[in-house]
């Protein structure tokens, strides 16, 4: 078998397991994922394969998450045309990346965005720039399109048998319970009023009082402050989880703190702490970026190799559908993937060990969303002190009057286990294994679940986000991830240490605005 | 023995009787609750004939003992006969598909009368001339006929009402098995079985006989306080209508969307105080309004070309288009040259570009959900104003101002966060109680309400009037209604648990 047959074969190998779930009945879907069969194959490879086509532009940009496409945006937006993104997948998007079926669009990653706030300046741009933004109210705050902002009932929480509305457990708390969270909610509070966390983060305080929590976990900094309740903690690690993938004694004081201190966004038609969401989730965002593209990108190429040579950069990337390689010649190039794969394919990048969280997304097409006691639907709904991280309903945001077949999005991060350990039991479970983990999850709310299901889509993500673990974000190793190496720039949420859309977009309008200023 | 055959020839005439009474309960009942009582009487007596025919066949399987079976099947029909209508009452607030068990029902009695005959003709063979016996059975069973359909109309159904009389009729049934027992207690083996048998169905119809008239209440009829003669479960909603003498009153989930005593007050406070300030309004858009009432007041105006009504639930606006008595209450609005129905979710219907509207009535039941609350929304008004010409209007049923207060005057603030001009007005609809209504339009209505014939509500005075609030409704300051909170259905919620 040559090196080519090989590859395309793998390529094709993202394979579709259409598995059976042994309640009663098969359930029909499938397992898919970020293409890792391909990625691990081109890792264990001695050779690369030689290229039998050579092109010429000004910008490469490789990868097409939230960054290499935001600095494609940018790009045009600045009078760069002649560039080309290339993707692995057979879409764009990264971890914001979406689905669809007959039922309803989903997102398979990222699935919201809050508020921006006033240090948000490219985002607020971008948002008004897509019509996101239709106006300013007298005191200058927004005016948000209301179809895209998370419609009423926005969260809610399982506890003692039934659903209440928001996620902050309130029923059965003992005073003392309710103190912390208050005591919580004003330190919070008082962070905001400074404004020492911002989004982006490399805009916030450098104020060393500050940075030196990012020596802490989340968990030690709780500690501290004499917070002990088993409500309180489970409400800020439930938080820590879903937006780092890490627990509070995985991820930094710093981070941790981030999360609740930097949605600041304000909005004339919404109340603090709203988020802008679309069934598809960023997935609506990634379809607006992408727009404008056409044939300047690329899915489907898989990247070989990056290097410079002389006051060029030269990419090989290989189309997963023809094993066909490609050589670009470009003046400048964007390495827009996550940091763990440019450390292979860049000769001489320095390497670093980063902690990257094993997520788990799975979509599930339902007959109808099961009633269940408390409180009616929600966008979000989450288990209080489960295993996972709840389900967002895809439908939440359509106009439809009556009830109907919707597909909701189970989010379950392996963070019990050290992420290593947790991608190789990933890779060992069977499409009927990921149904019974996701039904147990779910059943204690929704004991009738699987007589709703139609469908079960489970999407791997074996590395799914960069986590902020203590003294990675202001440590030394980011400082180096930060350093541009023109003609190669990077751009991509690992060198924030969180993997939020902000920080993706910005990276990319930034590196897009020193890419044009290199060109001259 | 033979000397009391015209006995048994008697209970001829009383399972004749029985079996056409079930019959005519099972029409009516079919009629009462589903409509069109041609359909159901057609079908019922249908499937009633061809059950009989299918009995009858089926006695021939049966061989030996002829007095055991016939006395079986007579307790059979007894309880089936005698409980049937308490049971289609009460499976029809649980079930969506009715028809299922009312036809198994009326298959499985017609099947017992059709064996009735045959066996008896059989047990009666040879006590009578052939020639004699078959004239005997015919003639009874058809005077039986006769008798059940003079007593149904003119003395059960007004002095027992369905379910009683069905347990009359089945304690009849009872009775006629129990005089086979006694007179032909030598033929038959395990007397005493039967006895038990036949005892206990008794003891049940005449518990039931007692008690009819609270069964009737046990199920979803208790929420209503007038008898049910139609209800049908949609996908979408749970229509009922009752009726008390002249009074039609539909619900839509439980909650009244119109009384027929007082409905023409609701309907021409909703329309003439906006249409009749519209000189050149030529296009009507109506959103909800089915029941075609809302379309009756607009087609008082000659000037109105067509009328756009759009409403969810094809279900609601097929029986307002067919049924002859709801056709009385809405003038046959729907079945007009000029109203166009369409069945769609307003919201859906609103995203598509359209030729603008002169006029909107919106008509959607209360904010009482958030799938409902989204039909308030500024969102779904900024996409209504998009199909509106620049000088048209809209009017929203907008809860009562009395006793919904904050919802009231919320859609106010709705509407004007939309950068419309509002008259929010009321009327006293006593079914409902005050009632608000807001009419928008980009700029203010000017021009004098030049009203149509025929109106028994709103004239020139009344038009003064409406927009008059005392200071137990009059305006509060509410939170607009946005898709992101919702605040209307919070309100409406609070309002009426007060």
């Amino acid at each position: 078998m040559n090196r080519r047959r090989f590859l395309q074969a793998s390529a094709a190998a993202p394979a579709l397991w259409t598995g059976s779930c042994t309640r009663q009945q098969v359930i029909p879907g499938q397992i898919v994922g970020a293409s890792a069969s391909i990625g691990h194959r081109l890792r264990d490879l001695r050779a690369l394969p030689k290229p039998s086509r050579f092109l010429k532009a000004d910008v490469i940009i490789a990868g097409g998450g939230i960054a290499g496409l935001a600095a494609a945006h940018q790009l045009q937006k600045t009078g760069v045309q002649n560039f080309v993104v290339l993707d692995l997948e057979s879409a764009a998007g990264g971890n914001s990346i979406s689905g669809r079926n007959a039922v309803s669009a989903y997102p398979w990653g990222a699935h919201y965005v809050p508020l921006p706030g006033r240090d948000c300046h490219e985002i607020l741009a971008f948002f008004e720039e897509i019509g996101l933004i239709q106006g300013h109210d007298a005191a200058g705050r927004p005016i948000y399109d209301e179809l895209a902002l998370c419609h009423e009932a926005h969260e809610r929480l399982f506890i003692h048998g039934q659903w209440e509305s928001g996620l902050q457990p309130r029923t059965g708390l003992k005073p003392s319970e309710k103190e912390e969270f208050e005591a919580f909610d004003a330190v919070i509070q008082s962070f905001q009023e400074r404004r020492a966390f911002t989004l982006p983060l490399d805009r916030s305080s450098r104020d060393p009082a500050w940075l030196e929590l990012d020596r802490l976990t989340m968990s030690a900094w709780m500690a501290q402050q004499g917070w002990t309740s088993i409500p309180l903690r489970w409400y800020v690690d439930y938080c820590c989880r879903d937006d780092f993938g890490g627990s509070i004694d995985q991820v930094s004081a710093w981070a941790g703190i981030h999360y609740f201190a930097s949605r600041s966004g304000e909005a004339a038609n919404a109340t603090r702490g709203t988020v802008l969401t679309w069934p598809e989730g960023n997935g609506y965002l990634v379809n607006q970026l992408v727009k404008s593209l056409q044939s300047r990108l690329l899915p489907g190429h898989v990247i070989l190799h990056m290097q410079q040579e002389k006051n060029t950069v030269q990419t090989d990337a290989m189309d997963v559908s023809t094993g066909e390689v490609i050589r670009f010649e470009s003046r400048a190039a964007v390495c827009a993937m996550p940091r763990f794969i440019a450390q292979r394919l860049i000769p001489g990048l320095p390497t670093f060990a980063l902690s990257y969280a094993p997520w788990v997304v799975t979509n599930l097409t339902l007959d109808e969303l099961p009633p269940s006691p408390g409180v009616l639907p929600a966008w979000d709904s989450v288990i209080y002190r489960g295993p996972a991280l709840g389900y967002i309903n895809a439908t939440h945001q359509g106009l439809n009057a009556v009830p109907q077949a919707t597909v909701i999005t189970h989010y379950d991060v392996l963070s019990d286990r050290p992420p290593q350990q947790a991608r190789q039991w990933m890779q060992s479970q069977s499409h009927a294994d990921w149904c019974q983990r996701v039904f147990a999850h779910l059943q204690p709310a929704h004991p009738d679940l699987p007589d709703h299901v139609q469908q079960v889509d489970v999407w791997l993500w074996g590395h799914g986000m960069i986590r902020p673990d203590p003294g990675f974000i202001w440590g030394t190793d980011r400082a180096q991830m930060l350093q541009q190496r023109p003609p190669m720039f990077f751009a991509h949420s690992d060198m924030s240490g969180m993997s939020l859309f902000e920080e993706a977009y910005t990276r990319g309008v930034w590196v897009a605005d020193e890419v044009r200023t290199w060109l001259g | 023995m033979n000397a009391r055959p015209w006995l048994l020839l008697l209970s001829v005439f009383a399972i004749a009787t029985c079996g056409l009474v079930y019959e005519l309960i099972a029409g009516t009942l079919a009629s009462y609750l589903l409509g069109d009582s041609v359909t159901q009487f057609s079908t019922i007596i249908g499937v009633y004939l061809f059950a009989m025919g299918v009995g009858s066949y089926l006695s021939r399987f049966v061989t030996g003992n002829l007095v055991g079976t016939f006395i079986r099947v007579e307790f059979l029909i007894a309880l089936l006969g005698g409980c049937s209508a308490s049971i289609l009452f009460l499976i029809f607030g649980w079930t969506i598909s009715f028809r299922i068990p009312l036809y198994s029902i009326v298959f499985l009695i017609g099947c017992f009368v059709g064996l009735e005959i045959p066996l008896l003709l059989r047990i009666l063979e040879g006590r009578f001339a052939f020639k004699d016996l078959v004239s005997n059975v015919f003639s009874f069973d058809y005077i039986g006929a006769l008798l059940a359909s003079l007593l149904f109309p003119l003395v059960l159904v007004p002095h027992l009402g369905l379910v009683r009389s069905a347990f009359l009729f089945g304690l009849i049934n009872a009775a006629v098995g129990m005089l086979a027992l006694v007179m032909l207690r030598n033929e038959i083996p395990r007397l005493r079985s039967h006895w038990v048998t036949g005892l206990s169905v008794a003891a049940i119809l005449i518990a039931g006989f007692i008690h009819g008239s609270e069964i009737t209440r046990w199920g979803e009829y208790a929420a209503f306080p007038d008898p049910v003669i139609y209800a049908d479960s949609t996908p979408y909603q749970r229509l009922v209508l009752t009726k008390k003498n002249d009074e039609l009153r539909l619900y839509l989930n439980s909650n009244l969307q119109f009384s027929s005593k007082d409905e023409y007050r609701y309907h021409e406070s909703l329309v003439h105080p906006g249409l009749s300030r519209l000189p050149e309004a030529k296009r009507v858009l109506i959103l909800g309004g089915g029941d075609g009432l809302a379309a009756r007041e607009v087609l008082r105006y000659p000037r109105v070309e067509s009328i756009t009504l759009v409403d969810l639930d094809p279900a609601m606006t097929e029986l307002f288009s067919s049924n002859a008595m709801l056709r009385l209450q809405n003038a046959d609005a729907l079945k007009s040259p000029r109203v166009k129905v369409e069945n769609a979710d307003a919201f859906a219907w609103l995203a598509v570009e359209r030729d603008p509207f002169d006029f909107v009535i919106i008509d959607f039941p209360d904010p009482s959900n958030f799938s409902l609350g989204k039909l308030y929304s500024t969102t779904f008004y900024q996409r209504l104003l998009k199909v509106m010409a620049p000088k048209a209007a809209l009017v929203v049923q907008s809860t009562s101002p009395f006793v919904a207060r904050q919802s009231f005057w919320c859609v106010d603030a709705t509407l004007r966060a939309c950068g419309l001009q509002t008259e929010p007005y009321h009327a006293l609809v006593p079914s409902f109680g005050e009632w608000g209504f807001i009419l928008a339009s980009r700029q203010p209505l000017s021009g004098p309400a030049i009203l149509p014939e025929g109106l028994r509500f709103v004239n020139e005075e009344v038009l003064a009037q409406l927009p008059r609030f005392p200071p137990d409704m009059s305006r509060i300051e509410t939170e607009v209604n946005r898709l992101n909170n919702q605040a209307l259905v919070h309100y409406f919620e609070e309002d009426w648990a007060r």
